[in-house]
């Protein structure tokens, strides 16, 4: 696929499915099934999105798929044993970890809650058949995105998670997505997470690259909230900057569910995060964050849309960038507030620091309101670290570097703030500093020191 | 009291300027194609390179279609089905300052005094009804100062260098698809040049008045202030009352030079349709200012009540080093309105600096949405913009919408966009009642009080015109 | 300890130091006044480093070394202190991660070996007990929701902690009530040392009454146009500064 317009990847891709339709299939459930030619047939209509369209507005999505990919139907044998590998582990973090290598889950070296169902995704339909037709592929059908179409067409591997109602989860529950291999891979991953009726539990999910291969991770993460569930889903990217990223987080929040969904991006050359958030049900609360420290040549691009559907919810919304080198930071945010969604209070903010003279912010928060009786605002910034403030520190002491550095972080800790997992933050932070002095924030001993043994 | 009962008792509110003139028109027949736009070039007698501009655009428009970006429902429009030149007769001659009893009381209705005697003092109007200029006041005592104040096509005439070397050059015939089809078949409009060092002494005004049916209204305005020259000028307009839909594609186009400041003003007030949403004009205007020079200022001011469908953004190039620019707007959406408009401002020189200020106001069943552009270009060292946008909404059944874009390719630049949506304060129209103000003189005052910031900014003559029309569009609207 | 000679700058081509000329000696404390607009704060922010201003001439030496040529950081960490009119808020940087860094930044300089987190946390301690602040204002973030008062305490106590050799007061007073102004000037009191001096920026004398000056300045127009003892102060409390400007812009 190397130097391929996007027609051309269209045609690749569709015939790619065309020619495994049969194998692509083969042992996944009816419900994963039926929908795969309708994606297809939609993919093949519409192809990739177009930069310039309102969803894409500021993104070539060829970025990411412009490359020869290889693409596996079957699980592929773990190259590494990722447990010895990857010790990600947050320092004292102490976690249910489920690791997926490539897209498939590694059930040996993970460790469930006894009290949840963590499984693949053929494996969960087969156990909870209703749950999964009611739920699997009800978000994603409806967005307007080939790249969910593709991910529906091809999908054969991933999460399906069930935390069963009035479970309280006692740990985080970490879930590590790690991309292994010395070939380029095309992972389309698909996950399926049901929050049930007050239940409560912390996700923490990590993208890891444990070679310098290149790869394209196309994840799709239905998450349906049943009423009173409290679910925190905390994102951590840190793809190798020749890979790319396509997390589309598409959350339902049901009567009285609380959601905290808070991304981080790090590395990953080129990023594009959708997380869609629908208020299916009265006194909802969504609260969403992203923080993004893009260099070098990183074009990272965070989309929301938020739809309150029905009154009574609120939202609230805070992406922050810290802009270097050639970096492209992206926001767009969509709030909808549906002709009868009164008292509604939605927020969204997104502030951005460039720090070089090429770095380049593009936002576009927005709003469209058709009910009266609703608080709704947003804003958006871009500038620099304030001048008066580095002054105060260089007089005490502090040198210019150092200075800038402790701001970027005080701006930076706004996010981190929010998360509510203690050491995870702390880490957090020590991640975000160590990628602000242009050090890898690789966690633990991912691949980057990996490579040097 | 019941909200639904004063939203309609306040919407029920009558346009009064909905009247058809009975005038005799010169008028062609419907339809669009080459032989059109030369006939209409040979009515006004128009230079070769001038028909060569129309016929250009022409043939670009062809290739064009209707983009549908906009948050806007708007019914397929038949351009074969529109009128594109109407004048009226006149049994004078205009050359010599004379004018037609019958438009002169067209206007006089209209509040718009052509007799210089009569006159506002302070302002110089050009009155343009549908494709013609029939008056420009004032033309002499200005010309003693070296201004140009005349219609578009008497500047083709007279200054045919100076039309020559600006037509298009703010918008060009390319940038859109409106632009392109009034670059095609733009019949008049008014001409300004403040020459080097000139402080225009009086308020420039144009007044726009559509009055033939089927008919399309497609002026240009063209406004040069050359160095260290200042002008404030006010665009006004009206249409009958009438079931079927006009078009109205204008183009206006500003060059500001070094040090030079231009206020423009805008009272559009075209016919909304009636409470059905039958008729009413669609607006949709291309208008954009080059800040040209060091420190060259624009600014433009304006007020939106009327047009069935308004589509446009007023913006501004800031080309010049130290330009700036502010845009205050406050656009009233009422009955089945629907508008898409707002701002560009698009940094290029360094240490420019712009302001957005909107005030969206939705009643009834209408859809407001705020759309803007704020751009800093890679060599913009210094841009500043703050940009705010608030939307009030009256009612339950209307949409308000933000969009804005903000595009960064400078890490100098400092910029700012606040928005907020709510609804008209209860508390404060109890408030208003308990001190024994009706309902609908509360909402009039409280929205009067939301748009002060950008009524402020209007010329004093037009800011109580302004101020009346803000209530009238919205009689009624709320609880 | 800092000698100026004949300085001048400017803010975007304006000129506003117009050839100061000031020398301080180890243990002296100087009050420098003058009405609105003399240049005071310029000359604060220009012996600080601040690059909104300009330096058109002269000389400083400070300890031996060229002030001028020195970027702020190094300055302060020789032992230059400010304490700013208006303290800037920097939310989301602590108190306690600000000074931390601050303290050992000064102490790298220095040629001193970082302070453990357990001898940092008693130099807090101590020094936060010797100016009087309220512990808890220590855990916020610098100066951010800090009452008028609370940001000229946390000026002091950074003071108190950076030990500084030579100490600018800029407009300490303005914005304290009598006993927020008593507990401050004890502070800077407390701190005074036979090694260090002091230069005390008011518009008012009542500052002069808790922080007793050895010499007096005017500053009018970017010069100091008068010299004098404790008493100058005295004087023109009482004469206002208008019988300043007469004798001045008739020369």
């Amino acid at each position: 696929m190397e130097n391929v317009s996007s027609v051309g990847i269209k045609d690749k891709l569709t015939a790619l499915y065309r020619q495994y339709a049969a194998q692509i299939s083969d042992g996944m459930p009816e419900a994963m099934n039926r929908v795969r030619e309708t994606a297809i047939s939609q993919f093949d209509a519409l192809g990739l999105p177009r930069k310039g369209c309102e969803r894409y507005r500021f993104t070539e999505i060829m970025t990411a798929f412009g490359h020869a990919y290889g693409y596996s139907i079957s699980k592929l044998a773990a190259t590494t044993d990722s447990q010895t590998v990857f010790r990600c582990a947050v320092p004292d973090l102490d976690t249910y970890t489920i690791i997926i290598n490539n897209g498939w889950i590694d059930l040996k070296n993970s460790t469930i809650p006894a009290n949840v169902v963590a499984t693949e995704m053929a494996d969960g339909a087969n156990k909870y058949p209703e749950l999964f037709a009611a739920h699997y592929n009800r978000l994603a059908a409806q967005k307007y995105d080939t790249t969910i179409s593709l991910n529906i067409a091809f999908a054969r591997s991933g999460l399906f998670l069930y935390i069963p109602d009035n479970v309280v989860v006692d740990k985080p529950i970490q879930i590590v997505n790690v991309l292994s291999g010395n070939n380029p891979l095309m992972v389309n991953q698909r996950n399926l997470i049901v929050a049930g009726r007050g239940s409560q539990a912390k996700i923490v999910i990590c993208d890891h690259t444990l070679a310098n291969s290149q790869f394209l991770l196309n994840n799709v993460t239905e998450t349906v909230l049943q009423p009173n569930a409290q679910l925190d889903c905390y994102c951590i990217q840190n793809l190798n900057d020749r890979s790319s990223q396509i997390a589309s987080l598409l959350i339902e929040q049901n009567t009285d569910s609380q959601l905290i969904a808070n991304t981080l991006t790090l590395h990953g050359g080129f990023v594009r995060n959708n997380v869609e958030v629908l208020m299916a049900g009265q006194h909802a609360e969504a609260s969403i964050y992203g923080l993004s420290l893009p260099a070098g040549h990183q074009h990272i691009d965070n989309f929301t849309y938020v739809d309150h559907a029905v009154p009574n919810c609120t939202s609230y919304e805070l992406y922050k960038n810290v802009l270097n080198d050639e970096s492209v930071g992206v926001f767009s945010g969509y709030v909808l507030v549906r002709p009868d969604a009164q008292k509604t209070n939605a927020q969204q903010s997104n502030k951005n620091i460039c720090i070089s003279p090429s770095a380049r912010m593009y936002t576009k928060p927005q709003l469209e309101i058709y009910a009266d009786d609703v608080k709704c605002s947003h804003g958006a910034t871009v500038g620099q670290l304030d001048e008066s403030a580095l002054f105060y520190m260089r007089q005490r002491c502090i040198g210019e570097d150092e200075a800038k550095m402790m701001l970027m972080s005080a701006f930076a800790h706004e996010v981190v703030r929010t998360i509510r997992i203690p050491i995870l933050a702390e880490r957090y932070a020590e991640m975000i500093e160590n990628r602000l002095r242009g050090r890898h924030a690789a966690c633990g001993d991912c691949f980057m020191k990996c490579e040097k043994r | 009291m019941d909200n639904t009962n004063i939203i309609s008792e306040v919407t029920d509110s009558e346009y009064k300027y909905g009247f058809v003139s009975d005038i005799e028109h010169d008028t062609i027949g419907k339809g669009l194609n080459e032989d059109v736009i030369r006939l209409i070039s040979s009515k006004k007698e128009e230079p070769e390179w001038l028909l060569e501009f129309r016929l250009k655009a022409y043939r670009h428009w062809l290739t064009q279609k209707m983009p549908t970006w906009a948050h806007l429902d708007i019914p397929e429009i038949d351009y074969q089905d529109i009128i594109y030149y109407s004048a009226p007769k006149q049994n004078v001659k205009p050359e010599n300052g004379e004018i037609d009893p019958e438009l002169k009381k067209t206007f006089d209705k209209l509040g718009i005094p052509l007799d210089e005697q009569k006159a506002l003092s302070g302002v110089a109007f050009d009155a343009v009804m549908d494709s013609v200029s029939v008056k420009t006041t004032y033309k002499d005592a200005l010309a003693e100062r070296g201004i140009i104040f005349c219609s578009f096509s008497e500047a083709v005439r007279n200054h045919p260098d100076l039309v020559r070397q600006y037509l298009g050059s703010v918008v060009p015939p390319t940038d859109n698809y409106f632009a392109a089809l009034n670059s095609a078949v733009f019949s008049d409009g008014s001409f300004c040049y403040i020459p080097k060092g000139v402080r225009c002494p009086m308020e420039l005004s144009t007044y726009f008045r559509i009055n033939a049916a089927k008919t399309g209204q497609f002026e240009r305005t063209l406004i040069i202030c050359d160095d260290d020259s200042y002008v404030s000028y006010l665009e006004g307009c009206t249409a009958p009352r009438r079931d079927e839909n006009q078009l109205h594609a204008a183009i206006v186009e500003i060059v500001v030079m070094n040090n030079a400041e231009v206020k423009y003003s805008t009272v559009q007030n075209w016919y909304p349709g009636d409470k059905e949403g039958r008729g009413g004009i669609y607006n949709f205007v291309t208008k954009r200012g080059l800040c040209k020079g060091v420190n060259a200022r624009l600014s433009w001011s304006q007020v939106e009540t009327g047009s069935a469908i308004t589509w446009k953004y007023p913006g501004t190039v800031l080309l010049g080093d130290g330009s700036s620019s502010e845009f205050y707007s406050v656009a009233v959406t009422n009955n089945h309105q629907q508008a898409d408009t707002g701002s560009k401002m698009i940094h290029i020189g360094r240490n420019t600096s712009s302001r957005i200020v909107s005030k969206g106001i939705s009643a009834g069943q209408s859809q407001n949405s705020y759309r803007g552009l704020v751009k800093v270009s890679a060599n913009a060292d210094g841009a500043r913009n703050y940009s705010q946008c608030d939307s009030l909404l009256l009612g339950d059944k209307c949409g308000a919408h933000t969009f804005p874009y903000v595009e960064c390719l400078n890490n100098t630049a400092v910029l700012e966009h606040e928005a907020t949506t709510s609804k008209i304060g209860e508390d404060q129209i109890f408030y208003c009642n308990q001190r024994g103000i009706s309902t609908e003189d509360a909402v009039g005052l409280i929205v009067n009080g939301y748009a002060k910031e950008v009524l402020n900014t209007l010329p004093m003559e037009f800011a109580v015109e302004a101020q009346k029309l803000l209530q009238v569009s919205l009689e009624g609207s709320v609880g | 300890m800092l000698t100026i000679k004949d300085l001048r700058a400017s803010i975007d081509g304006k000129p506003i130091l117009k050839g100061i000329n000031l020398h301080i000696n180890a243990g002296e404390v100087h009050a420098i006044m003058g009405p609105n607009g003399s240049g005071k704060s310029t000359l604060s922010s220009v012996l600080t480093g601040n690059s909104r201003f300009t330096v058109d001439g002269g000389e400083v030496t400070f300890l031996g070394r060229d002030l001028l040529a020195m970027p702020p950081e190094d300055r302060a960490r020789l032992g230059l202190f400010m304490s700013f009119q208006y303290p800037v808020e920097i939310p989301g940087v602590s108190m306690v991660n600000f000074m931390r860094a601050a303290v050992n930044e000064k102490r790298k300089f220095n040629g001193l070996p970082a302070l453990s987190a357990a001898e940092y946390l008693k130099l807090m301690r101590e020094k936060s007990q010797l100016v009087e602040i309220d512990s808890r204002l220590t855990s916020r973030s610098v100066n951010e929701g800090f009452s008028g008062g609370e940001k000229k305490r946390n000026e002091i106590f950074q003071m108190a902690m950076l030990e500084p050799r030579l100490s600018i007061l800029d407009e300490t007073d303005s914005g304290l009530d009598i006993d927020a102004l008593r507990i401050v000037a004890s502070g800077v009191n407390k701190l005074k040392t036979p090694e260090t001096s002091s230069i005390v920026i008011t518009h008012y004398q009542r500052l002069l009454d808790y922080i007793v000056p050895d010499v007096v300045h005017v500053l009018y127009n970017g010069q100091i146009v008068k010299t004098g003892g404790k008493e100058l102060a005295l004087e023109l409390e009482e004469k206002g500064y208008d019988w300043i400007k007469s004798e001045f812009d008739n020369k």
